[in-house]
């Protein structure tokens, strides 16, 4: 069986208190959310701290979707389950539903939660690459108050962050904007395994014409970055085929697959070029009331 | 009663944490001394004897650790046994007396969903926590709920066939 090496535990009863055990303990602590990433690599030993702070009892106040007039807010410990079946957020981002479907499997998402997985950084998280898409923004909370990052300064790579020692992210803003829509294609080799590729893509129109768009891809790279080429070569134009078909060849090339288990690169830069064709189409056909 | 693993003890400098937990297990509340990395997976079986709960892969997967704590399917592999201090859970021996079958056991005996029974369990828990919040879900809805639940033997053909199986004689039941 596999076991954590030794550590203590203890339950959080507030955000306050939660970073302030993290100022008192240092980099030797670290917040447990939903666990499914980090208990993972525990038992493995990949990951050993000599104390693990349990935020779970902050789901009452930290697990919501808040839809204002000009943004979406999740609070961090928001779960998979919750994402995947709230009407707000298929109404104005069924991104979230289309990759709510596929991370992991009904039981793990029971448990994982939205901040857990983007503290995680994983190059292939599904969440990352959708909070890229949709250009969110990160509430970073520490003993002297918020600030507020978005996505690109918040992934800094590889399992980094920009969540600093005695900090916590307690939410993820998401603007909103007229007139778009969003799609997620993601190509896994099982039910509930990391992606090969995933893809996500937001597009805003007016009078028929593309007036912005943003693509966000996962397992190609060790960024989950979004792709301005992409969101450049699309302003102005009236969607077509051909155009999506420009768009999945400019993701190709931006991104920087490796050759694993899962896949050889250039069978990775193919998914990406199609699954970026996909979700621009899908997109689309969401701005103008149609499913696909 | 005390749950201090011999198994998973190692040398280690100064003191191991330990912490009192009480859980509510099948009904009955349990208390045990276990140190914060036990996950609830050992706990059930090794602490309180409750074999029923399988460990297969350790690592998240193939959910034949499944259990439902507070009513929701999770893999209890990956969560501790602290974190479910003050909690509610129900493993396959929760299900229904030792005298007696529930429906969703029934249903597998009946429509023969299981093999080797390694993964029964697992897949018993999953479909009480769908059958208990969809009681009449459609063949899709039984195979997504149990799609982190993995079989080696039967191809889940006949597994799908006993939830369904169940939540039949758990309606008529309900609406006699």
């Amino acid at each position: 069986m596999q076991v954590p090496v030794p550590f203590d535990y203890e339950r959080a009863t507030s955000v306050e208190h939660a970073i302030g055990l993290l100022a008192r303990l240092g980099p030797s602590a670290r917040l447990v959310a939903g666990g499914h990433s980090l208990l993972p690599m525990m038992k493995l030993r990949l990951a050993n701290f000599e104390y693990l702070i349990d935020i779970n009892d902050l789901h009452n106040k930290l697990g919501y979707v808040k839809v204002e007039p000009t943004q979406i807010r999740i609070g961090a410990m928001t779960r998979h389950r919750e994402l995947l079946e709230s009407p707000e957020l298929l109404r104005s981002f069924p991104i979230f539903h289309d990759a709510e479907r596929v991370i992991a499997d009904p039981l793990v998402r029971n448990r994982g939660t939205i901040g857990g997985s983007l503290c995680q950084a994983d190059p292939s998280e599904d969440l990352c690459a959708v909070c890229t898409t949709l250009d969110a923004s990160c509430v970073i909370r520490g003993l002297d108050g918020e600030r507020v990052v978005r996505m690109a300064d918040f992934y800094r790579g590889p399992y980094e962050t920009a969540v600093g020692d005695a900090e916590m992210l307690t939410e993820v803003r998401f603007p909103l904007r007229p007139h778009g829509s969003s799609a997620y294609e993601k190509v896994g080799r099982r039910v509930g395994d990391w992606a090969v590729v995933s893809c996500g893509a937001a597009v805003w129109m007016d009078d028929g014409v593309i007036t912005d768009a943003r693509v966000g891809l996962a397992a190609v790279g060790p960024n989950t970055t979004g792709i301005p080429a992409i969101s450049q070569a699309l302003r102005g134009r009236p969607p077509s085929q051909d155009l999506y078909a420009e768009a999945g060849a400019i993701a190709a090339d931006y991104c920087t697959p490796v050759t694993d288990q899962r896949g050889s690169a250039e069978y990775k830069r193919h998914l990406a070029a199609e699954l970026t064709r996909r979700a621009m189409r899908r997109a689309v056909a969401r701005v103008h009331g149609r499913e696909l | 009663m005390s749950s201090l693993f011999e198994e998973i003890r190692e040398p280690v400098a100064g003191d191991v944490p330990v912490r009192r937990v009480s859980i509510t297990v099948n009904g009955v509340r349990r208390t045990a001394d276990v140190e914060p990395r036990l996950l609830l997976a050992h706990l059930l079986r090794q602490g309180l004897g409750l074999t029923g709960t399988h460990t297969g892969c350790d690592t998240s997967n193939c959910g034949a650790c499944t259990v439902l704590f507070d009513g929701k399917a999770i893999k209890s592999c990956t969560m501790l046994a602290v974190q479910a201090d003050g909690h509610e859970v129900t493993t396959v021996e929760g299900l229904a007396g030792p005298s007696e079958l529930h429906p969703i056991q029934e249903g597998f005996k009946d429509e023969h969903g299981l093999q080797c029974g390694f993964c029964t369990p697992g897949m018993m828990l999953a479909a009480k926590a769908l059958l208990d919040e969809n009681p009449n879900p459609t063949e899709d809805e039984v195979r997504w709920a149990l799609s982190g639940n993995l079989c080696r033997c039967t191809g889940y053909q006949n597994i799908v066939k006993s939830v369904l199986w169940a939540a039949k004689k758990l309606q008529s039941q309900s609406a006699s």
